[in-house]
């Protein structure tokens, strides 16, 4: 076999963060993009700039900054410390929780678009139908969405596996715990093993590609 | 009068401010230019302008106050949009359902019943997509009607459909107006539409309430800019009385007499509706006997009023408590030497049934 048992046991952790760090997204990702679709608030324009920081951010400084905030004299690591959690950077919980942030606009904005395109005449009909605002939601806005939140996914599981610089900074390398695909990669290159990065490398082109086209074909569809 | 509604909606370039007292039963149609406030009256009314301030009584119940503003889920509304909103991710039943499912009244209106009233009962299994504009207004209004509104809104519902598919419609609309018991709310810019299902009609401009009152009324005050229109006219209430076969032509019986109008495929007793503009009426001192027009009605002159053609004065006559109206020039006025009170004949041109 070409790959390690160490190759495999990131490629298993990989999935399993991409995994979790997606569907927790859509929960978290959910409300926030619906909320922003629409309100009317003051706090609109700050909060949808919160969400869309870490697609500028370099990932190191995002990295850096969670490494901080989580840390033993971080406001959050105090209160993971005081809550008996214990501390999350060098954790897997530490990694689901900055690829979560990390990845919230992959989530945020296919969601908020695919909301805004429904307009507010099916919500008005179905509020005008009895309908309650949560029930507008789960039983309208929802189904309606339904593309966008498959983009959201979607692309919230391949930007989760293809996540380097925020993983080095607040997970490091433990291998079985914070040792993902990208992470073994650079290990191996930095051992000059060209070969299996090859292998690595290669299947993680593939992934992405595949997932470019996955998308593109679903929108035709929807389009259609 | 038990629909209440003083409101007020400000927004760059356009205010609302209105004071209405809108009766419980029948047809009323708030009927103005575009941007009078006709559907942004209707959206208050129905809770969905979140900035509308004043107070709103429906009934016995308060949907609007100053301390008070119910939810439009709360407020017992039918609302059938321009666009129908119909759910594009229901079938039609998956549509109807959501109305009925919701529906707080156990004596919900029956749905085979409602389904049959607008004749949707093969739309059934149809995608919404799949609809044409005048289906997915019938399957609009069917799905209001399900959720058993105590009062039922229509924002221009014939406004995205060609003229064919309106005349398809409009008999169901009718139908509504006689069998349904709620009042209805129906904006519309199309005065053949407003002539043809009202019955109270409130006069929008720039965000007032410039005349309300019922239409034949409304149509007759000669203040308001109805009758200023090139087919300003009045709409009467008959019944028709006789069919000549010989002449194709039938009678009708209004309050102040009948007039005769082209055979239509009316039984004799049936209610309808005939318009007789203003252009369409000319004034003769005697029976005119030597004259090819049908009608001829004995009328009394209640006043004159200047139009905004210099040669012209509109005239309202009183047909045995019927008032009427006919365009005349100033020079026929002065030539026959008419007066208020003076007693003349009304030579009707045209008489168009409208319902």
């Amino acid at each position: 076999m070409i790959l390690s048992p160490d190759d495999w046991l990131a490629i298993w952790l990989t999935l399993k963060l991409a995994t979790v760090v997606t569907l927790l997204l859509l929960l978290v990702g959910t409300p926030i993009a619906w909320w922003l679709t629409g309100t009317g608030s003051w706090l609109k324009k700050p909060i949808s700039a919160i969400v869309t920081l870490p697609l500028v951010l370099p990932p190191t400084v995002l990295g850096f900054y969670l490494l901080i905030t989580l840390g033993p004299n971080g406001p959050i690591g105090q209160l993971t410390l005081a809550a008996g959690i214990g501390l999350l950077p060098f954790t897997f919980a530490g990694l689901v929780l900055g690829s979560m942030i990390y990845s919230l606009p992959f989530a945020v904005q296919p969601l908020q678009q695919a909301f805004e395109a429904i307009g507010r005449g099916p919500l008005e009909a179905a509020a005008t139908l009895r309908a309650s605002p949560l029930n507008v939601f789960f039983t309208v806005a929802l189904p309606l969405a339904r593309p966008g939140l498959i983009t959201a996914a979607v692309m919230s599981f391949a930007h989760t596996v293809g996540e380097f610089g925020v993983v080095l900074m607040i997970g490091g390398n433990i291998p079985g715990a914070t040792r993902v695909l990208s992470v073994q990669i650079y290990d191996h290159v930095e051992a000059l093993e060209y070969g299996q990065s090859h292998w690595l490398a290669g299947a993680l082109l593939l992934f992405s590609f595949l997932v470019l086209v996955l998308l593109n074909l679903m929108k035709r569809d929807s389009s259609s | 009068m038990t629909i209440s509604a003083c409101l007020q909606l400000t927004r760059p370039e356009f205010v609302l401010n209105v004071d209405l007292n809108l009766p419980s039963s029948g047809v009323t149609a708030l009927y103005g230019a575009s941007g009078s406030g006709k559907t942004t009256l209707l959206r208050c009314i129905a809770g969905l302008e979140r900035e509308c301030r004043g107070t709103l009584q429906v009934k016995d119940e308060t949907w609007q106050d100053e301390g008070r503003f119910l939810p439009t889920h709360q407020r017992r509304i039918g609302y059938v949009f321009q666009e129908a909103n119909l759910f594009p991710h229901l079938d039609v039943a998956g549509n109807l359902d959501f109305a009925a499912r919701r529906s707080q009244t156990a004596d919900s209106r029956n749905r085979a019943g409602v389904i049959e009233l607008l004749a949707i009962g093969h739309l059934l299994t149809r995608g919404v997509e799949k609809l044409s504009g005048g289906e997915r207004q019938r399957v609009a209004i069917a799905r209001a009607l399900l959720s058993s509104p105590q009062l039922l809104m229509m924002d221009e519902p014939l406004a995205s459909l060609d003229a064919a598919r309106k005349s398809d419609i409009m008999p169901f609309l009718e139908r509504l107006h006689t069998e349904l018991d709620i009042p209805i709310l129906y904006v519309s810019h199309a005065f053949d539409e407003v002539a043809r299902l009202a019955d109270h009609l409130v006069l929008l401009d720039q965000g007032k309430a410039i005349g309300a009152g019922p239409l034949d009324e409304v149509c007759t005050r000669l203040d308001l800019p109805l009758a200023q229109r090139d087919d300003a006219g009045v709409v009467i209430d008959a019944v028709v009385s006789a069919h000549d076969r010989e002449y194709h032509l039938m009678r009708l019986d209004f309050a102040g007499g009948s007039l005769h109008a082209g055979l239509k495929d009316l039984p004799l007793g049936s209610r309808t509706r005939v318009s007789i503009q203003a252009r369409d009426v000319s004034l003769a001192l005697s029976c005119p006997t030597d004259s090819s027009i049908n009608n001829r009605l004995c009328a009394t002159i209640v006043d004159f009023t200047e139009t905004h053609h210099p040669s012209q004065l509109l005239t309202r006559l009183d047909v045995a408590g019927t008032i009427l109206l006919a365009r005349i020039t100033r020079r026929s006025r002065d030539q026959l030497g008419l007066n208020v009170g003076q007693q003349v004949w009304a030579q009707i041109k045209s008489v168009a049934l409208v319902g």
